[in-house]
């Protein structure tokens, strides 16, 4: 498992990563915790001429309030995101997906940014950023842009951020007190998710004010079901109400199939696990 | 249970449970791997592997890999077609049997996707490895033989040359040899008068994950060509490496370093080990090879892959009278080492524990142009123990009796032992009541059965289900005249020495070769208690040919039942080489002297000399008796007459949640009987290991080919292999059925864990669910099978025909810049 040989550099500004960048083209990666990309030079599958690191960079790390948002420095690892008071108040969804990312030694090297960015359709962040209507900013050499969630997923490992862009910070707007599951399902843990449903909820006395739903492996893209948050409105957190509510979480998507299930056994378990992932968000 | 740390003086060290003291230097990564091993000047090798399933080769153009930077040498199969000997099959199970030639580099053809078509060396394994990408091989694609039973029709030929895919046809037949009653007879009355249980069921393609991957590095400088390999088998590779390349024996010093596991994986010699050596050889260097993790998964030998046809006749009471069993077995396109014996060890094993008259056993080894399988964990006996104890499960049914008393209607008595079953093999003993009876009670089998009925009465959508698996198995290949008898290629038997040193220490060597297993521990306790040393004072030595030139090695659970047995009948010739030296210095006569705790005293006086101080008396000799030799050193070789035949009841409680098909185990509970345990840690660190291993083939582990005969479970995402994490706490527990074939009574335990855990989980998924019409599920039962069954009232269907990698060369997730550039 050895890659082909690639320059190395870890500029300590993101005005010197981005000038890296330039200097480099398209020929060079972007490496934030290695976690998805490591594995993928290793079985050289991809050859960048150069590896642009961005782990020295201090300003792209920590966690913040401004407002009614959390800002997340794009370089925040994950073992970080889950052990931080501010998200665990404001955005407990992305506790509940972020502690089942993998193992524990990746999580304490793969880096929130790095994630959403490489936009693997089974990767766990994609669905949650959805669910919260996260915003991305995303630094070029002519300044800085902020793309909404749902713009920022264009395709099957395709995001909003171009060439010669690093995604710098994702902000999450505030969901305090709101009730919040990631139902994921695996086989064995350390896989990737087969499908996950992320959900968090508003509700009061049995009754569901607001839900954000994302799912996690259901096409190219992690998607958003609003329709299902338009039925939910309103719901009684109960299994019967909320099945009903759920019932066609699964129309429209073009989920894959693999090893691990068809496209018809996706649709079928989303139903089931956006149910799962209701109910439980509600306590219920 | 407590750990023992120190000695515990006169105690039995038998039956402690002490911590491994290999463990340490194990553990914290002190001891050295085999890729840990530099050497001056040494020289790293790259394969170039077939990417086809099957093709001739037209050409290799290898000289752009030649001009890269620090290369030395690019070797292709042409170029070394004389001296590169061939990869042995040592069981050619009959006489005919038709076995492909299996060169350890490609020449003309590759057989499989991941043969070795070229080899480069140079200076550093990066270098080495991004020459092996400018290799050009130019090649011709040719029809493959895939599937297990297509190919046993013989349509597309693995080895066209050879003119079949069948290497052999090997039967056991009750009637023919004398064991028993006609098959065909039992099932004629049973289909007349009784009841027929006919089932077909697959034994998926498993890959034996062991920690370390294979390296080996060989040293041609000195007089012997020094090899260390990752290998379970250092004696016998030595002895197939001098047949194959006609490189003296003598000249061959092999050795396995700590080795980190093997499962029957590392129970081969390798197409890379012989071309280490071929280059290592040819260029006059040292030269090392370690293969990637997805080298091993593509190029290592695999495991089961099996097709079985099972016919169970019983009477309408559930007495079971016969079982035919028809076997396809696929062996990849080379035959391994033991090749066709694997299924054929199955021939002993699917009548298990049960007493019944006639019996039929037909096994077809068949070749595909996949990587070869040979042993893995359990090797014929789990793939036998599954089919008969699926059927026991049936049969009980099919009866509307609960499956543990259809088995006790079935198995052999305690007070029958020993016992000669209808295939022929003699147990010598066991108590299969006791186990159960213990299981039933550690499980709360009453109590999960009203469970189960509250569940299903209830509608539950989680359902319970309750697996039996009341499993024996055979371990220790012995006596070697048998073996002879069967065809197999070597002896069974086991070889030690003890040298005593002056200072009153000891250093065991034994021929068995250790890859996680603990013997250094198990053998020094065993050592203690016999020669009455302490603990601490004896060093187990082995894995060198140059300090332990015999020894048969480790696999099929052997070691313990033959090997501790020749360090047993070592240390006894101790004794007796002591007792003269010490009548002598105690001035005293040998039948006057008694032995016990260390120590030769004189009958019925206080005066005494240690075994320790007669080895110093030895030593400087300066007053010995007359004619006795200043040593006390020894060896004993054992040949057992019979293997040993542990059993036990595994029971398995597992919830399927049939909105999604998941399975989740909520409780395991394994009562074994391996005869007396040396110590109970190590064997409770093999039990769960074991059952891990065989709850992986239940649920999660497969080999699966694309229609082009490419591994698409080439790498750990996809090969879903379990940790920690995905089990429960086992709960383990014995009964002791002392084995009469080893003076210490003991029985194998290796792949006990690994035979009983696969049924006894199918057995339970296919209880929770047999009420919505479910009879069977293919293994592994994934989600998704498991979910199509209940809703199809089927098996669950084959593997997806979208198979793909989570990353590969055509996938889109590999990423190659579209997107993020993060």
């Amino acid at each position: 498992m050895i890659p082909a040989s690639f320059d190395y550099t870890a500029p300590t500004t993101i005005d010197e990563a981005l000038a890296a960048l330039a200097d480099a083209g398209d020929e060079a990666k972007i490496i934030a915790g290695g976690q998805s990309l490591l594995p993928v030079l290793r079985m050289r599958l991809n050859a960048p001429s150069t590896v642009i690191d961005l782990g020295r960079i201090d300003g792209l790390r920590g966690i913040r309030e401004e407002g009614d948002a959390l800002v997340i420095g794009a370089m925040t690892t994950h073992d970080d995101v889950m052990h931080d008071a501010l998200v665990h108040e404001h955005a407990l969804l992305l506790i509940k997906a972020t502690s089942t990312v993998a193992d524990p030694q990746v999580r304490h090297r793969g880096t929130l940014g790095g994630s959403l960015a490489h936009a693997d359709p089974a990767g766990d962040l994609g669905a949650v950023a959805l669910a919260l209507d996260a915003s991305f900013v995303i630094m070029g050499r002519d300044g800085s842009r902020t793309v909404a969630a749902d713009d920022f997923f264009v395709g099957l490992f395709e995001t909003a951020v171009g060439e010669g862009e690093i995604l710098t910070e994702i902000r999450i707007p505030k969901h305090t007190g709101w009730g919040a599951h990631y139902e994921k399902f695996v086989r064995v843990v350390h896989q990737w998710s087969i499908v996950a449903v992320a959900a968090t909820v508003h509700h009061e006395g049995g009754t569901i004010h607001e839900a954000r739903i994302g799912l996690t492996n259901m096409g190219a893209t992690p998607l958003r079901a609003r329709a299902t948050e338009d039925a939910l409105h309103g719901v009684f957190a109960t299994d019967e109400d909320v099945r009903a509510a759920v019932a066609n979480i699964a129309e429209g998507t073009d989920p894959p199939s693999d090893l691990n299930g068809d496209a018809e056994y996706r649709r079928d378990l989303a139903v089931v696990l956006a149910r799962r992932a209701v109910l439980h968000a509600c306590g219920v | 249970m407590t750990a023992v740390e120190s000695g515990t003086g006169t105690q039995r060290e038998i039956g402690a449970a002490r911590r491994r003291k290999e463990d340490q230097r194990l553990i914290t990564g002190r001891t050295r791997w085999t890729d840990n091993i530099q050497l001056p000047g040494m020289l790293h090798l790259a394969m170039v592997r077939s990417p086809f399933a099957h093709a001739m080769i037209r050409s290799i153009d290898t000289d752009a890999a030649k001009a890269a930077p620090n290369v030395v040498a690019v070797l292709t199969g042409r170029e070394v077609a004389d001296e590169q000997g061939v990869i042995a099959n040592a069981w050619p199970i009959t006489t005919e049997q038709k076995t492909p030639a299996h060169p350890p580099m490609a020449v003309d053809r590759v057989t499989f996707a991941g043969e070795i078509v070229a080899v480069v060396v140079a200076r550093s394994a990066a270098e080495a490895r991004d020459a092996a990408e400018l290799v050009d091989v130019d090649y011709t694609e040719m029809p493959a033989a895939l599937d297990l039973r297509e190919a046993a029709e013989d349509k597309v030929l693995a080895h066209p040359d050879l003119g079949t895919n069948k290497i052999a046809f090997w039967q056991l037949d009750s009637a023919a040899q004398g064991s028993g009653g006609s098959v065909d007879d039992a099932i004629a009355e049973a289909r007349a008068n009784g009841i027929v249980i006919e089932r077909e069921y697959r034994q998926q393609r498993l890959i034996p994950a062991f920690l370390e991957p294979r390296s080996t590095v060989v040293d041609p400088t000195g007089e012997q060509y020094t090899i260390w390999s990752a290998t379970q088998i250092p004696h016998i590779a030595r002895f197939l490496l001098a047949a194959t390349t006609g490189t003296p024996e003598s000249k061959i010093r092999y050795i396995a370093p700590d080795v980190g596991g093997g499962f029957g994986g590392k129970l081969q010699t390798t197409p890379e080990e012989w071309l280490t050596f071929l280059a290592a050889k040819r260029l006059g260097k040292p030269v090392k090879y370690t293969e990637t993790r997805s080298e091993s998964l593509v190029s290592g030998h695999h495991g089961r892959d099996q097709w079985q046809k099972l016919t169970l006749a019983a009477t309408k009471e559930g007495k079971v009278t016969g079982l035919k069993v028809d076997l396809l077995a696929d062996m990849g396109s080379y035959v391994g080492i033991v090749g066709g014996g694997v299924p054929v060890l199955g021939a002993w094993m699917f009548n298990a524990i049960y007493k019944f008259d006639a019996y039929q056993f037909n096994c077809t080894p068949v070749l595909t142009n996949k990587t070869w399988v040979d042993a893995y964990r359990g090797a014929g006996r789990p793939e036998a123990t599954y089919a008969i104890e699926r059927l026991m499960d049936e049969l009980a049914v099919e009866l509307g009796k609960d499956p543990i008393e259809v088995r006790e209607m079935n198995w052999i008595k305690h007070e029958e032992f020993p016992f000669t079953t209808v295939a022929g093999m003699t147990y010598d003993s066991g108590n299969y009541e006791a186990a159960t009876a213990r299981a039933k009670e550690l499980f709360g089998y009453d109590e999960l059965r009203a469970e189960q009925k509250r569940r299903r009465d209830e509608g539950d959508p989680v359902q319970l289900g309750i697996g039996v698996s009341t499993f024996t198995e055979m371990c220790g290949l012995a006596p070697s005249r048998v073996l002879g008898q069967l065809n197999y290629g070597a002896g069974g038997w086991e070889s030690a020495s003890i040298r005593m040193l002056a200072t009153g220490k000891v250093e065991v060597i034994t021929g068995a070769s250790a890859h996680g297993q603990g013997h250094e521990t198990a053998w020094s306790q065993i050592v203690a208690d016999r020669l009455g040393v302490p603990f601490e004072d004896i060093e187990v030595l082995h894995g060198d040919t140059q300090i332990s030139h015999r020894g048969m090695d480790t696999y099929g659970s052997r070691s313990l039942v033959v090997g501790a047995e020749a360090v047993v009948r070592a240390a006894d010739k101790v004794l007796d080489k002591a007792k003269p030296i010490a009548a002598h210095m105690l001035e005293a006569s040998e039948d006057d002297l008694e032995f016990g705790d260390g120590r030769f005293s004189v009958r019925g006086t206080d005066k005494g000399v240690t075994v320790q101080e007669v080895a110093m008396a030895a030593w400087h000799a300066h007053d010995l008796p007359e004619g006795v030799e200043p040593s006390l050193d020894s060896d004993a070789t054992f040949d057992p007459d019979t293997f040993s035949f542990p059993h036990g009841t595994h029971l398995c409680a597992a919830e399927v949640d049939t909105e999604t098909g998941q399975v989740k185990l909520r409780k395991y509970v394994a009562v074994d009987d391996i005869g007396v345990i040396v110590n109970p840690l190590i064997v409770a660190g093999q039990v769960h290991g074991g059952l891990v291993q065989g709850i992986a083939q239940a649920l999660w582990e497969e080999a699966v080919y694309d229609d082009a005969g490419t591994l698409v479970t080439g790498s750990f995402v996809d090969y879903t292999l379990p940790t920690a994490a995905d089990v429960i706490s086992f709960d383990i527990d014995h009964t002791e059925s002392p084995s009469t074939t080893n003076t210490l009574g003991t029985k194998g335990v290796g792949e006990a864990g690994t035979i009983a855990s696969t049924p006894a989980v199918v057995n339970a998924v296919v209880d929770a669910i047999r009420h919505l019409g479910v009879s069977d599920i293919t293994m592994p039962c994934t989600p998704q099978r498991v979910w199509r069954a209940i809703r199809e009232g089927s098996r669950g269907g084959g593997t997806p025909d979208a198979a793909q990698p989570h990353f590969g060369a055509d996938q889109p997730n590999q990423d190659p810049t579209a997107g993020g550039a993060q």
